[in-house]
């Protein structure tokens, strides 16, 4: 049973299935454990970009695929329902049609991309989604009559996912039932199954060709595999992963725009989150999603209780001032990758 | 220029065949108008010295470089302008000089590949690669058959270079081809591990209904070996026939035997 949810999968390291049961856990009762709109949106958060993460380590950790424009299929999703939920109304068939639309986009996108750019170097490909990415970016914030332009989007969404909404009059737990609680168990459960798929698809037969492609796409053609068909699908399989994770962010935000979805800086946070959780294993996607956001959130609320703490100190204040927590956060990712160069899951596995 | 085939009618189809087969690196002609057919049921050692365009040859069969004058025909049907993969699909297989394996995947899976290529599910995303159970039973019988079995769940690149080359040609098996293609098998073993490999490609010529190309500098191996030797000299085809005949021929005495015999017997 377990075994094929997890597609035979296993984490292989008992400390990791700690780990992963921990955030599994913390993630399911998220509401109720860590009350409050601020921890809610962060765990929330933790939940799409496992997703958009895995999807883009399902192209670069298991194909080998250098892409750059993996924010441009996250925001395709999320401008698409966007767009839908801002002109049709809120209504679920607005949420629908956007998907659908977003979907569709995205998958085309991908197929168009691949097939014209996938023959050639990994560089080069990187360069052409680079470029790619740029145009859509600039294209998204110049037709700013369908996406609000830099501003963005602002939206209502199904009644119930608003806070508005009263799941029961009660509260549960001493936590308040409403529409928020709808959205965050909408997004967690969406995103534990698409999860769930892609440890399916990486464990298929199909995604061991990808493996071998990855390994050395040389022989795999050798073998009858053609490996830009594969690399395409991949990329396509990749781009509707994103797409979805686009189209959770948009209903859990209500607001999409450029910051949130499409800018470069969410691309780099993608490649550190993969890189710091380890490639060619979807669960460090989980591990570094959770690890990365969590310290986007509260690295600066640790130091603010830090700095204060040693406030007789010389200097040692100063140095942990909350301003100071991009500093540290690069001081973190620069050792993470120093220590830990095949991901903290490759680490752990290694020493089990 | 080359000598006619003597055990074979013409008249017979022949599986494999090359026409005027030419590629040109720059100025650098590698292999220059080879004509040559492989029948059914044959082993074919290509002889020649280092350079000779062996490699290149068998490279222009498989589909990893493109010619630039010729035509390659599998069972009558001109497959030139194919590509590598769809070569491997219409059954011709080949193992590589360079080991040139999946290095982190596991030696049973660099196996399995080749058996699921043939099976053709690489394209099935739902079903678990491991529930594929006669897939996997299949690649343990090869594994068996070039005694790697017990090193079946480490990596291919922890294998010391011996094995390695085992599981070259035990990928090439998996791949169940008609046309298997050895570009110097035991090259680089030790000398207890060659006849293993040596048995393994006699078995499979003796079977009878495969086509059998072998790239191989040992003498006494190729002589044991081959239904037929043709020798390949700075990228032309020089010789071509029955073995002890062409190995006595005068030209393939200057142009292969008489610089590399020493140090290759």
């Amino acid at each position: 049973m377990l075994n094929t949810i997890l597609s035979g999968d296993f984490p292989r390291s008992r400390l990791l299935t700690i780990v992963l049961i921990v955030i599994f856990i913390s993630l399911a009762f998220a509401p109720f454990l860590f009350p409050g709109t601020r921890s809610l949106s962060v765990a929330a958060k933790i939940c799409y970009f496992v997703v958009l993460v895995a999807s883009y380590d399902l192209m670069l950790g298991y194909t080998g695929i250098v892409s750059l424009s993996h924010t441009m299929f996250f925001g395709i999703g999320a401008y698409g329902v966007a767009i839908a939920l801002n002109n049709m109304g809120a209504s679920w068939g607005a949420v629908l049609l956007g998907t659908i639309v977003g979907l569709l986009l995205a998958v085309v996108v991908a197929l168009v991309i691949g097939l014209f750019s996938l023959r050639v170097k990994a560089l080069f490909f990187a360069m052409v989604t680079l470029a790619v990415a740029s145009a859509f970016a600039v294209l998204a914030s110049q037709m700013s009559w369908l996406t609000g332009g830099e501003d963005g989007l602002s939206y209502s969404v199904p009644k119930i996912l608003t806070p508005a909404y009263k799941l029961m009059d009660d509260k549960l737990f001493g936590v308040r039932m409403n529409g928020r609680i709808v959205a965050y168990y909408l997004v967690f459960s969406v995103s534990f199954v698409l999860f769930l798929v892609m440890l399916r698809i990486v464990n298929s037969p199909f995604g061991r060709v990808l493996q071998s492609i990855r390994e050395n796409d040389f022989r795999s053609e050798a073998l009858g595999f053609q490996a830009v068909i594969y690399r395409s699908l991949a990329s396509c399989l990749g781009a509707l992963m994103a797409a979805l994770a686009g189209v959770l962010a948009a209903l859990w935000l209500r607001y999409t725009g450029p910051d949130t979805t499409l800018s470069f800086d969410i691309m780099v946070d993608i490649l550190l989150m993969v890189v710091i959780g380890g490639m060619g294993s979807l669960y460090g996607s989980v591990l570094g999603a959770t690890i990365f956001i969590l310290a986007q959130n509260y690295l600066q609320n640790l130091m603010g209780a830090v700095s204060d703490a040693t406030a007789a100190l010389p200097l040692v204040p100063e140095l942990f001032h909350p301003d100071r927590w991009l500093l540290w956060l690069g001081v973190m990712f620069v050792l993470s990758v120093y220590f830990f160069p095949t991901g903290i899951v490759g680490r752990l596995r290694s020493s089990s | 220029m080359s000598m006619t085939h003597p055990t074979h009618s013409p008249e017979e189809h022949p599986v494999l065949e090359t026409h005027g087969l030419t590629i040109r690196f720059g100025g650098h002609v590698a292999v220059n108008d080879v004509s040559c057919a492989f029948r059914q049921g044959t082993l074919t050692a290509i002889v020649g010295p280092n350079g000779a365009g062996k490699t290149t040859y068998f490279n222009l069969i498989s589909g990893q470089l493109k010619a630039s004058a010729g035509s390659i025909s599998l069972y009558g049907e001109d497959i030139t302008r194919l590509s590598a993969p769809a070569r491997a699909n219409k059954g011709i297989g080949r193992a590589f000089q360079l080991t040139n394996l999946f290095p982190n995947l596991t030696v049973l899976e660099n196996v399995r590949l080749a058996i699921q290529a043939k099976s053709r599910i690489g394209l099935d995303i739902f079903s678990m690669a491991d529930r594929h159970v006669e897939l996997i039973e299949r690649a343990e019988h090869y594994l068996h058959r070039v005694a790697l079995i017990d090193r079946a769940r480490d990596t291919a690149s922890s294998l010391p270079h011996g094995d390695q080359r085992k599981l070259e040609v035990a990928i090439l098996l998996a791949l169940e081809p008609d046309i298997l293609m050895f570009d110097e098998p035991t090259a680089g073993m030790s000398v207890d591990e060659v006849p293993v490999v040596l048995d393994l490609i006699q078995q499979i010529r003796d079977q009878g209904d495969k086509t059998v190309l072998l790239v191989e500098h040992k003498m006494d191996v190729v002589r044991s070996l081959a239904d037929r030797i043709i020798v390949l000299h700075n990228g032309f085809l020089v010789a071509d026939g029955d073995p002890a005949e062409v190995i006595a021929s005068p030209i393939v005495q200057e142009a292969y035997l008489g610089m590399g015999a020493s140090s290759h017997v």
